[in-house]
């Protein structure tokens, strides 16, 4: 090459890269944008969830119009037409008050401190408890706890657990208050705590968040039956949809003759994508719940009608449901893995002596296995975060009970279940008070992102370690 | 590495016809005829391919060759729409008869393609693929056999230690070796090669003719090659084509040093086109 070819060649690249800048930019720009707003969602989520479980310091608000008040501050707004200042604090203790959850105008506060000695109890049955502490019984006799400091208090009460004792309280208004032993769950003082200790507190209530099962109408409690349902739905489906949508495709690519009425199936399938979910969910109830289960429970099980068997909403129908839904986007993208399997391949295998099927199961679709992965994990992020059909084939708002145990059968197909996306939904849209779930609906919805994206990781891990094994030229 | 000195014409002694029982594919009054094209592909072929002895496929690119060479393992059969008139037989026996199990066929008669085909798999399996829907599934069996076949292809001392690693990884050259013992594993009569070494570098292409070299004791081996030369070195027969028809058939020496056709004549002084 001449010299003077150099800056000759580098001058049109240069006016290239000219030309093509516009359109870099506006695809950085997208992309950039998408991430952000993403990021935005995750770092809103894990914020909004996890100060859930951080402690909240308890405020006592000292009030011209009633008694002293204590409790944790939720809101702040202006009272609409006033000069004013309103503040919305969440008393806990349901069963002592009107409301749980009061407006206060800052222009009636005669004070406002933040005790140390301010008590926030967990209780089993009912919502929390603001108050101080007055004494304690192990059963034998009680002991004044008035006078002692906030961390031995918190001690002696935390020993009470388990014991046939009671835990003596003052709410803030100076009424006294008894809790048996067996409803105490956990107490802190986060008020006094220290940061270790605040930190140590938010993760044992992480802990518990994911460990429990929910109570009191799934505003208090953890979520685990939730997360069992969520999975066990999203691994049955998974199973359910992967060959049932390879073999379609299998069939449509390779052995459906080309023609008008294939092309129709196609363009079909294609467009089952995007139907309503809902539309689903009440095709799974008229022909899964109703037709096939009433059928089922007319074949095998009729000494035991009217009352269903499989004739009602559950696990099977469920799962079924969420692989039709998800069937177009796997049988389109294993489709076109195989198309993109290069013609010499299926030469190759046949020129061995191979029979067509044996080409097929042996070379092509391990060749395409990739694209069959890909369309699986788009399956699966699209099924873990759906709620509306499952609705109507399965989901229940409380079922504490797994659809798993160590008794024959072990998978119980036919038992309602939980489900986090319809636990979200439940707590965040239908509960009485949605102040004091609210932290706990954004966490759920945090862990739900989160169960997506570990089911994504399996699968993207598994795909790269198919590519390994198979040195695919997309490595090179 | 060694020069490549093969002496072909001393070691050649098939006569100019091959006798009857010397015959392995005879090909009578063959034509082919795709439905995407106007043209016959073939017409009226008619040849006669000697046992376990080289022949050379030669003429300018699209006169049939690889078409030809496809009628063998009924591999035209895939092409939809392609008729074919004519008979083929193998040993004998008519290879487009109703009766025929086509993929007994092709594991009688194997074949390699112009541009290496590896499958997406290790080494060893690749090899193992024929024997294995052959259902033999014996490691000890299968391992025997592999290095057999590798060996056979002169491959064997290059991969020995990464029989588990990617077919993929191996060069060109190595991989159209890797095919040839994928081949050669499930013990073909025939081995039909397409333009082997086209895709490969002079080094690669030099162990190609030597293995053909060796493999032609055991195997008839039937090559179309666009490089005359090539044809030269490795073949004891030569057919030239030119649009679908044979031009002229007859020993190497002969067809390169004396043609009998003028086209012959005017394609390997280069005259052609
Ligand atoms: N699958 C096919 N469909 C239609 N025409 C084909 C097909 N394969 C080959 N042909 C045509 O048949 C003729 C012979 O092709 P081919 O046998 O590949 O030639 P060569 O191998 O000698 O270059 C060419 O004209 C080519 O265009
Ligand atoms: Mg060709």
């Amino acid at each position: 090459m001449k010299p003077t070819d150099v800056p000759e060649i580098s001058g049109a690249l240069r006016a290239g890269v000219r030309r093509a800048e516009p359109m870099v930019w506006l695809s950085a720009g997208a992309v950039t944008l998408a991430l952000m707003l993403l990021v935005g969602l995750l770092f809103l989520l894990a914020s909004r969830g996890f100060s859930h479980f951080w402690p909240q310091p308890l405020i006592l608000l000292d009030n011209v119009e009633s008694k002293a008040q204590l409790g944790i501050l939720l809101d702040r707004e202006p009272v609409p037409y006033a000069q004013d200042y309103r503040l919305l604090l969440h008393l806990g203790g349901e069963d002592f008050f009107d409301s749980p959850l009061v407006w206060v105008e800052e222009a009636t506060l005669r004070a406002r401190s933040t005790p140390q000695a301010a008590l926030a109890i967990e209780r089993r049955d009912q919502g929390p408890l603001f108050a101080f502490a007055e004494g304690v019984d192990y059963g034998e006799a009680r002991l004044e706890l008035s006078d002692w400091n906030v961390a031995d208090q918190v001690a002696a009460i935390r020993k009470v657990r388990g014991t046939a004792g009671r835990v003596y309280l003052r709410l803030a208004s100076g009424r006294p208050v008894t809790l048996p032993a067996s409803d105490l769950i956990e107490v802190s003082s986060p008020n006094a705590m220290s940061g270790m200790a605040r930190i140590r507190h938010a993760f044992s209530a992480l802990g518990r968040f994911v460990r429990e099962a929910p109570r009191r109408g799934n505003v208090q409690g953890g979520v685990f039956p939730a997360i069992v349902g969520t999975v066990l739905l999203v691994l049955l489906m998974t199973a359910i949809v992967a060959p049932l949508g390879v073999l379609a495709a299998v069939y449509l690519q390779e052995y459906a003759q080309r023609g008008p009425l294939t092309r129709m199936v196609r363009i079909g399938v294609n467009n089952l994508a995007g139907v309503p979910s809902i539309v689903y969910g009440v095709f799974g109830l008229g022909f899964f719940v109703y037709g096939l289960g009433g059928s089922l429970d007319q074949l095998f099980f009729s000494d035991s009608l009217p009352a269903p068997t499989l004739g009602a909403p559950g696990l099977l129908w469920a799962a079924l449901t969420m692989a039709l839904l998800t069937l177009p986007v796997v049988i389109v993208s294993t489709e076109e893995g195989l198309a993109r399997v290069p013609r010499n391949l299926r030469e190759g295998s046949l020129a061995l002596g191979a029979t067509r099927a044996e080409a097929l199961f042996r070379v092509v679709l391990p060749a395409a296995s990739q694209a069959v992965l890909t369309g699986l994990i788009l399956a699966v992020a699209r099924a873990t975060g759906e709620v509306a059909p499952l609705i109507l084939v399965g989901v229940a708002k409380y079922a504490p009970g797994l659809p798993v145990s160590s008794e024959f059968p072990f998978l119980h197909l036919d038992q309602q279940f939980m489900h986090l996306g319809f636990y979200i939904y439940d707590l965040g849209f239908q509960s009485p008070s949605i102040e004091t779930a609210e932290g706990l609906v954004f966490a759920t919805a945090l862990l739900l992102v989160l169960i997506v994206l570990l089911l994504n990781l399996a699968a993207v891990m598994l795909r790269s370690r198919l590519r390994n094994a198979f040195g695919t030229q997309e490595l090179r | 590495m060694k020069t490549h000195s093969i002496d072909v014409h001393a070691l050649k002694r098939a006569p100019a016809r091959a006798g009857d029982d010397d015959v392995c594919l005879r090909v009578e009054e063959l034509s082919l005829h795709y439905l995407r094209s106007q043209n016959v592909a073939l017409e009226n072929v008619s040849l006669e391919i000697p046992r376990r002895r080289v022949t050379a496929f030669i003429g300018p690119s699209g006169c049939g060759k690889s078409s030809l060479l496809r009628c063998f393992n009924r591999m035209n059969d895939l092409i939809e729409g392609s008729v074919i008139s004519g008979r083929v037989s193998l040993e004998g026996e008519d290879i487009y008869d109703r009766g025929v199990d086509v993929a007994a066929l092709r594991r009688r008669v194997g074949m390699v393609f112009q541009s290496p085909n590896p499958f997406p798999k290790s080494i060893y399996e690749n090899v193992a693929f024929g024997l294995r829907i052959q259902g033999v599934n014996k490691k000890r069996v299968l391992d025997e056999e592999i290095e057999k076949a590798l060996r056979n292809a002169a491959l064997w001392d290059e991969v020995k230690d990464r029989l588990d690693g990617s077919a993929l990884t191996l060069s060109g050259g190595q991989q159209q070796r890797l095919v040839i013992a994928r081949a050669i594993a499930v013990q073909p009569e025939v081995l039909l090669l397409d333009e082997p070494a086209s895709a490969l570098d002079p080094i690669s292409t030099l162990r190609i003719e030597e293995l053909i070299y060796e493999l032609k004791t055991r195997y008839t081996i039937v090559i179309v090659t666009h490089n005359m030369q090539q044809a030269a070195r490795v073949s004891d027969m030569t057919a030239f084509m030119n649009l679908g028809r044979l031009v002229e058939y007859g020993e190497t020496d002969t067809l390169f040093t004396n043609p009998r056709e003028p086209q012959t004549e005017d394609y390997i002084t280069g005259r052609y086109g």
